[in-house]
Order: structure tokens, then C-alpha cells, then sequence
């Protein structure tokens, strides 16, 4: 788990103008469990390294994983990675990682999904590997995100694509036109309207900026669900991303 | 091997004496649970140390605060890659807590309201290297950083210095806590990279 891989840069999407899904082929990859990271190395010329966690997009796959990255124009990793990684680039992988902010597929239990901007990214890898389980749990799925620009995996995640799935998209600066909900944050009605009853016990995944996990773990305490059903992944401090 | 990835050239500038390898500077706090931010009521607040044979020390947040203060300063390492430099805190040393302990145990099981459990050698905790910390920067320590308090031991990986700290459980023989389970690294040095599990 601890061993740093080559990984090749095999082809890319855009989901959007500023964020990039990057399909690299991994030789030796072995698969990972839906919600897992992994750390990505980047090394100069000169030997200076630099490394970041990415959540894994794709469902498990031997040899291949995919990841979505968000554009931080202000940083040092994802402009290289949005921007400059070519296909036939290289950078090295490890993992995967993480051992609690994961989906068991073998559960029945129904799923929350709760995503802020790129947060949505280990929660796309959960609905894909529902998919290539046939699991029946019943997901539901709330995307936060500013504008309708900013949204990934449109048709993924686009209407009706699979009636086990229910997604609701919150948009917090602009929404589309024509919209019956305007731009507003994600709000604990939401969060009753849109996810499970605590009754009915799921279990709930919240990613993303920090600011949008504890705002939307608190607002799901106070609807009562168990702080042990609650699992959450903080992407970094700042509510830009 | 030295795979070069080809036409990244990286920011460099962080002090390499100081920014541990794997890391970068950082001027925000971010914050690294993996559930719901409990909120834990002064009042009500306590804190235990459990020796091997089961004896009990606690005390209560008037008592903490009435004990001798530290206010360390110093540099802070998270797994997840960043570290903050030049950090302020005020709390009470582990020395003064442990002065009246009788123990020869060799491990520490770290308990935080909310239930994670982090497990460190009592070692560490010693001679000046950890704290019961209650201010940061001046100011009460948020919920979301673990207060009311924290456990601080700015020489390993940031999870280690547990959040929301409830007790200190001292054990014969390591016990992996929450975080170990779930794949993190037992001793968690930053300077190693002592990130996971078989680092
Ligand atoms: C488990 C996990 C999973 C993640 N998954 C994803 C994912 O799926 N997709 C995704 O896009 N991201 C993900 N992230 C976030 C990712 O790891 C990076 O943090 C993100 O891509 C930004 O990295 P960067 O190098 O571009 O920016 P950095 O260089 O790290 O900079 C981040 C911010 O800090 C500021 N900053 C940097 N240096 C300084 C300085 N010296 N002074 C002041 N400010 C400074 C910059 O303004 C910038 O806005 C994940 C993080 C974690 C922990």
C-alpha cells in the first residue's frame, strides 16, 4: 500500500472549464474500495518534489484509476495537473488510502451523499461502483456548487439517470434559468427534503471545503442522525473549493 | 527510481529545516475529522488518566486551568500534507499532569469525546513534548480545531494530538486506536513520512 507507482497519463475529460478528470493507466493497480485516496507525486528536473491527495472518481478497475481535479489557479499542484499534464506524462501514485470515509458495498443500508464543489469526486466513485456491483441500496445525493457551469458528471448524475439514484443540486451563487429554488446554500431543509429520514438510519458521506462539511454535518446532528453514521472527508481549509 | 514528470517545475521556498518532507507551508488551519464536530460543554468537561492497574486520575476544567500554564510555540505537521509554522498555544504539560501518576507503562491510548481513540508511546508525551491545549493563538480553541482542548504533540503527525481529548489511557503494550485502524501509521514521525501503515 505504501509503494510509490508510475502512472501514465492516458486520457482526459473536462468537466467543466476549470476542472479536469485525468484517466491514468496504473500498472499493478490492483482496485480500491469506493471513497479511497490516493497521494500523488510530482517530480522536477532538478529532483523537488511536491505531493497532494486525490480522491478516486472511477469505480474499481485493476490498472487503472481516474481522478477530477479542481483548477486553484493560486496553487502549486493542480495548475501543473489541470493545465500542463500531457497524455504520455507521468507522475507517481500510491495508495489507496483511507479506511473509513469509504461505502461497503455489501451494505443495504440506504446512502446520504452530501458533495461541495469538487467534494462530489468520491461520491461519483460511490454511485459508480454501486453500478458496477448492482448494488440496491438506495442513494441519495446532494451536489452544492456555485453556478450550472461548475458542475461535474453532467450526464452521470443528470436526470433520471438510474431511478436507485436520486440527485438534488443546490446552487449557492447563480441558478439556471427557470429554476424554482434560487441561488442559496445548502440548508438543513434541503438536507430533510432531500436526504433520508434518520429513521430510517443511513449512512451519510460529507465532502468537501471544510466550511461546507461542518455545516452540513451539524445540520444533519440536527436532524438526528447518529454522529457514528456520519462519515465526512475535508478537502482544505478554504471555502474556495 | 526517480520518474521525472515532465514539465512540472513546482514552487519551491519553504524551509526544508522546517517543512518536513511531503509537506507544504500552509498560512490557513485546515481541518482533518473524518466525522460531525462533537461540541463538548466546558462544565460538563473532564479530563481522566487511567494507569495499568486502573487507577483513576481526573480532573475538571476549573482544575486545568488552575495548574501551572505553558504556552508552547511551534510548527505543526498534518498527514494530509500541510504544515503551519510558528504556531501559538497555551495549555498544560503532560509532565505536570502525569507528576502525580504512578505508572511504568510504556504506551498511551489517547480517548476523545466522540470516541477516537489515537495511541502514542508515553514517551512522547513526556519531558516537555506534549500538552492539554485550550488556546490557540490567543483565543479559546474552536470546536472544529478539538476544542475544548486538545491534546498537542507537535513532533508527530498532527492526528496524534487528539482532538476533543477526554482521557489518556496508559497501557503494558500498544493498542492501535482509531486512526491506526483505519490505516494511519503507529508512530506517525513527519520527519520520516511516517504517513501510513508500513511507511
Ligand atoms: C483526502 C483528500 C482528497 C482530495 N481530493 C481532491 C479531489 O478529488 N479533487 C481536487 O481537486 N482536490 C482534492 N483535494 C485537494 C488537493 O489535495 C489539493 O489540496 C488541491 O488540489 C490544491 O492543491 P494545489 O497544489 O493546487 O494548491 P496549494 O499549492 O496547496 O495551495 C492551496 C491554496 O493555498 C494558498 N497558498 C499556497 N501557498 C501559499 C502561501 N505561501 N501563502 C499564502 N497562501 C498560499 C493558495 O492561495 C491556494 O489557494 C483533496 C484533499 C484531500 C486531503
Amino acid at each position: 500500500m505504501a509503494r510509490w507507482t508510475p502512472a501514465t497519463l492516458e486520457a482526459d475529460r473536462w468537466e467543466t472549464p476549470t476542472a479536469r478528470t485525468l484517466v491514468l493507466s496504473v500498472p499493478g493497480w490492483t482496485g480500491h474500495r469506493p471513497g479511497q485516496h490516493v497521494d500523488v507525486r510530482l517530480r522536477a528536473e532538478d529532483g523537488y518534489t511536491a505531493e497532494r491527495s486525490y480522491s478516486i472518481a472511477s469505480a474499481s478497475a485493476p490498472d487503472r484509476l481516474e481522478l477530477t481535479v479542481q483548477l486553484d489557479p493560486d496553487g502549486e499542484v493542480s495548475p501543473y495537473l489541470v493545465g500542463d499534464f500531457a497524455v504520455g506524462d507521468r507522475v507517481e501514485v500510491r495508495g489507496p488510502l483511507g479506511g473509513w470515509f469509504v461505502w461497503d458495498t455489501t451494505a443495504p443500508d440506504p446512502v446520504v451523499l452530501i458533495g461541495g464543489g469538487s467534494g462530489i469526486v468520491p461520491l461519483m466513485a460511490m454511485v459508480r461502483e454501486r453500478h458496477r456491483t448492482g448494488s440496491r441500496a438506495l442513494f441519495r445525493l446532494l451536489y452544492s456548487l456555485r453556478t450550472p457551469e461548475d458542475r461535474y458528471y453532467r450526464t452521470e448524475l443528470g436526470p433520471a439517470a438510474d431511478p436507485g439514484v436520486d440527485v438534488f443540486v443546490a446552487y449557492t451563487r447563480t441558478a439556471p434559468p427557470g429554476s424554482a429554488r434560487g441561488p442559496e446554500r445548502l440548508s438543513v431543509a434541503d438536507l430533510n427534503t432531500h436526504g433520508f429520514p434518520a429513521e430510517f438510519a443511513p449512512v451519510c458521506f460529507v465532502c468537501g471545503p471544510t466550511g461546507f462539511v461542518e455545516t452540513a454535518a451539524d445540520g444533519l446532528l440536527a436532524l438526528g442522525h447518529a454522529p457514528d453514521r456520519i462519515r465526512t472527508e475535508r478537502y482544505g481549509a478554504g471555502g474556495r473549493r | 527510481m526517480n520518474l521525472i514528470t515532465r514539465g512540472f517545475h513546482g514552487r519551491r521556498g519553504g524551509d526544508p529545516t522546517r517543512i518536513p518532507p511531503g509537506q507544504y507551508e500552509t498560512h490557513d488551519f485546515p481541518v482533518l475529522t473524518v466525522g460531525p464536530t462533537p461540541r463538548v460543554d466546558t462544565d460538563t468537561w473532564t479530563f481522566t488518566i487511567t494507569t495499568e492497574t486502573g487507577a483513576r486520575h481526573t480532573w475538571t476544567w476549573e482544575q486545568l486551568l488552575a495548574l501551572p500554564q505553558e504556552s508552547p510555540h511551534t510548527d505543526i505537521h498534518c498527514v494530509t500534507r500541510w504544515s503551519k509554522l510558528d504556531t501559538d498555544w497555551t495549555g498544560v504539560s503532560l509532565d505536570t499532569l502525569l507528576e502525580d501518576v504512578e505508572t511504568t507503562a510504556e504506551y498511551a491510548l489517547a480517548h476523545s469525546h466522540g470516541g477516537y481513540t489515537t495511541d502514542l508511546p508515553l514517551q512522547d508525551l513526556t519531558d516537555g513534548q506534549a500538552w492539554i491545549a485550550h488556546t490557540f493563538d490567543g483565543h479559546p480553541l474552536d470546536p472544529e480545531h478539538g476544542g475544548p482542548a486538545r491534546l498537542l504533540v507537535p513532533h508527530l503527525y498532527f492526528w496524534k494530538s487528539a482532538k476533543w481529548i477526554s482521557g489518556l489511557t496508559l497501557l503494558d503494550e500498544d493498542e492501535p486506536g482509531f486512526w491506526e485502524q483505519a490505516g494511519y501509521h503507529d508512530y506517525g514521525d513527519p520527519w520520516r513520512e511516517q504517513r501510513y501503515r508500513g511507511d
